[in-house]
């Protein structure tokens, strides 16, 4: 167990180094810091003092990537890459490349409980429905109930996104005036602000997770023990709950779980159309005012929940089936 | 008259000519004939395939570019700084047709209030008339109801009557087989045909029913409406069709070269091969999707506003600016398909025929490209099917994040876009978003069906999964 968690670690931390050369020499190699710079004073004229002011204040004042002025590790530890990631893998984000600087570390803190808030409750009603939705529709295999829920799957998963936010948005917000237009409250007051993105979420979302599911559960129900349980006597609905759910659980957890890190970074689209104030709604906000410092620091902040929840979900797999051994 | 060809119209030419290619081995192959029989049997992937048939050939019409020539007064040649399409010249009258701002569908009147001074000299607010759309009702109050009824029923009569001419021929060139058209069309009507014909008549009889009234009353009205700057929304959710098609087919293809090489490569070498590719790939999908593409397209971006020279029109530049956004999806989502590839490939490598081959001294490229490449073409396929209709609906989100295709490219995401803005008005403009919805969902659901279909045919695991009622009596025991 031990030894798995430090090979896990130690590939961890490669992909972390990979994600991070990837996305330096992605930002740097066609827009450098003077580029930026410019970009982010804005105006026509922009003086060459200027553009030393803006990099020195956010430390873009030195080489890319190798120094040769210098002596020895100077030369690769005096330079933006090196800086850079090693603030990034202490987790010191700094500051954005914006104007008017913020500090991306305190944003991330705060903007990630707004998130969490969205998208926790939100992972765990998808998971309970659209099993429960799914496990309907196996009870009644062959059956029209199982056609016709396949039917609506197949629609529901054929219509964007965007329009069920703004078909929900104007149906409940504007005509049946249930719940607010958009935006967020601390508290229990978030309730009435993230009922209808949640509603809205699970439902777009049902259609594709349900008919995953249920090809999952029919997998499970052509398989020996299956036939054994009946055998024994044991009723339908005893044979779905007990057997097949239990054995369907690990293709579920491991579909389920490459969600696991939007649980955190929250969901974009929806984010910014209810104008709650989370990690995705920043993300928007960075991509439209091209801030690049941001975006870096939400991809190396992805790529670590997504090693994260790798290892849960390896995690789970031996809690829920003993026969899966980490090694 | 200049042609152009923009790099997605050549994309799109080449792909039409891989897919021909590919149908002629069909022919010659048993294997995939049969296969393929079984996903042209199957009544809903049939009718699903005639409607995206339907829809290329609309992405067709509109990829082949032009440039007029424009008349001068020394009698030189000078030719538009604007590429058309031949679906643009098709529908000139409706481009052409271009209104003040928005207006309902089939409307005769603007859908704002403006003043204008009548000829008395009195000043008044009211709704105007439009330029076009029922312009040439003398009094809209009194005949509007008449006209478009009257041009209503004759595009169904004659959808109806295409439809019928359909079924006719149909039964004409059946009734060889089935002893003289009458049991042809008996045959027909009892779904005993060896192909699901009776469900594709009936979803080209659909089809024909709404296409007729549309087509019939275009040239006086605006069938869905105009948009903010008067446009015909119709000839936009029309020309989103091309974007859709172009996204969804060709980002798939393009992550092809990467997602075949390395799978092959990392299953067939394992060891230190293999090690790296995976770690490749897992690199590449730690990273958040939408970021990835988001910091990718902006690079883009910047590129280009650098390098303005490269290119000559507008309709070049966001060409180009589409190609790489399905490049650059290409780029970032092979990471899937090279994992099953690599899976299916470490089994493959295994078996008789390949130890056989390696056993008689035949060259690893050779085997990777005689004995493996082929055996994976089932996955790629089912892949690129899969695929479509997910980067269809994908394309939308990145259009709404700000970075899917060019502004001035006419898109499905660009659509809804704008149709956030004018949901919130009072009164609400529903059309083009009504609009977007429909062709949307046409082309997606039967995108999403045809996978089905295909995925069933290819994948014996999956037609486990099918709900039993789908399957039809005449297939299963063919």
């Amino acid at each position: 167990m031990l030894r798995f968690m430090l090979r896990r670690l130690g590939y961890g931390l490669a992909i972390l180094v990979g994600v991070n050369l990837f996305t330096f020499f992605l930002f740097f190699s066609v827009n450098t810091p003077d580029d930026m710079a410019r970009l982010n004073i804005g105006g026509k004229r922009v003086t060459q003092a200027q553009i030393e002011t803006w990099k020195t204040e956010r430390g873009y004042d030195k080489p890319l990537y190798f120094d040769a002025s210098l002596q020895g590790g100077k030369q690769f530890t005096h330079t933006i890459l090196w800086e850079r990631s090693v603030s990034l893998f202490a987790l010191d984000f700094g500051k954005s490349d914006a104007r008017q600087a913020i500090n991306i570390g305190h944003e991330v803190k705060v903007r990630m409980g707004v998130s969490l808030a969205l998208a926790l409750p939100l992972f765990i009603l998808q998971v309970i429905v659209s099993i429960a939705f799914s496990l309907l529709l196996v009870f009644f295999r062959h059956t029209r109930i199982d056609f016709w829920g396949v039917v609506l799957c197949v629609l529901m998963l054929s219509i964007s996104s965007l329009f069920y936010i703004i078909v929900g948005q104007f149906l409940f917000a504007r005509v049946l005036k249930l719940v607010p237009m958009n935006g967020f409250a601390p508290g229990l007051d978030a309730v009435r602000f993230l009922a209808l993105p949640i509603l809205l979420s699970l439902l777009s979302r049902l259609g594709g997770e349900a008919r995953l599911y249920r090809a999952m559960f029919l997998e499970e129900m052509g398989k020996d023990y299956v036939r054994t349980a009946r055998a024994k006597g044991l009723g339908e609905g005893r044979v779905l709950s007990r057997h097949v759910l239990r054995n369907a659980l690990i293709p579920i957890i491991t579909s389920a779980g490459s969600y696991l890190p939007y649980v955190f970074l929250g969901s974009l689209v929806f984010e910014s159309f209810f104008g709650i104030p989370g990690l995705g709604a920043f993300v928007i906000e960075a991509i439209t005012g091209q801030d690049f410092a941001i975006v870096r620091t939400m991809v190396f902040l992805g790529a670590l929940l997504y090693i994260a929840s790798n290892a849960l979900i390896d995690i789970a797999y031996t809690w829920v089936d003993p026969r899966v051994r980490l090694q | 008259m200049k042609f152009v060809l923009l790099w997605t119209d050549l994309a799109l030419w080449l792909m039409v000519a891989a897919v021909v290619v590919y149908a002629l081995r069909i022919r010659a192959q048993a294997n995939l004939r049969t296969t393929w029989r079984r996903v042209l049997r199957d009544p809903i992937a049939a009718s699903a395939g005639v409607v995206m048939a339907l829809f290329l050939g609309v992405t067709l019409v509109d990829s082949v570019h032009l440039r007029p020539a424009l008349a001068t007064t020394d009698g030189g040649t000078v030719y538009d700084t604007r590429a058309l399409s031949t679906l643009d010249l098709l529908l000139a009258r409706q481009i052409a047709m271009r209104e003040v701002s928005y207006s309902v569908p089939l409307g005769t009147h603007g859908f704002n209030k403006e003043s204008f001074v009548d000829a008395q000299g009195q000043a008044g607010r009211d709704y105007p008339r439009l330029k076009f759309g029922g312009s040439h009702l003398g009094d809209p109050a009194v005949q509007w109801a008449g006209d478009v009824a009257r041009r209503a029923t004759l595009g169904l009569v004659g959808g109806l009557a295409i439809a019928a001419l359909l079924v006719a021929l149909t039964a004409a060139a059946l009734a060889r087989h089935h002893h003289g058209w009458r049991h042809a069309l008996a045959d027909l009507a009892a779904d005993r045909t060896v192909y699901p014909l009776r469900a594709v008549l009936i979803m080209l009889t659909v089809i024909l029913l709404l296409a007729g009234p549309v087509i019939a009353l275009m040239p006086q009205y605006h069938v869905f409406g105009t948009d903010r700057t008067g446009n015909d929304i119709l000839v936009q959710a029309l020309k989103s069709v091309r974007t859709a098609f172009v996204i969804g087919a060709l980002s798939t293809l393009a992550t092809l070269p990467l997602a075949l090489l390395l799978g092959v490569l990392a299953g067939y070498y394992k060891g230190w091969v293999d090690e790296v590719i995976q770690y490749l790939y897992t690199t590449l999908s730690a990273v958040p999707n939408v970021l990835l593409i988001a910091a990718c397209v902006l690079m883009v971006q910047v590129y280009f506003d650098k390098n303005p020279e490269l290119f000559e029109t507008a309709a070049e530049r966001s060409d180009l600016k589409m190609l790489m956004l399905c490049l650059i999806l290409g780029l970032t989502g092979w990471a899937g398909l090279c994992r099953l590839v690599r899976a299916e490939t470490l089994k493959l490598r295994e078996l008789d025929y390949v130890q056989a081959a390696t056993a008689f001294g035949v060259g690893d490229l050779a085997i990777m490209g005689r004995h493996i490449l082929p055996n994976v073409m089932h996955l790629v396929l089912i892949t690129v099917v899969l695929s479509f209709s997910e980067l269809i609906l994908y394309e939308a989100v990145l259009t709404y994040v700000g970075v899917g295709v060019d502004p001035t490219t006419s898109s499905f995401g660009s659509m809804i876009n704008l149709a956030r803005a004018e949901m919130s008005r009072d009164p609400i403009v529903w059309w083009s978003f009504a609009a977007a919805f429909g062709f949307m969902v046409g082309l997606v659901l039967a995108a999403n069906l045809f996978a089905d279909g295909v995925r069933d045919a290819f994948d014996p695991k999956a037609r486990s999964a099918r709900p039993r009622i789908f399957v039809r009596r005449g297939a299963a025991d063919a």
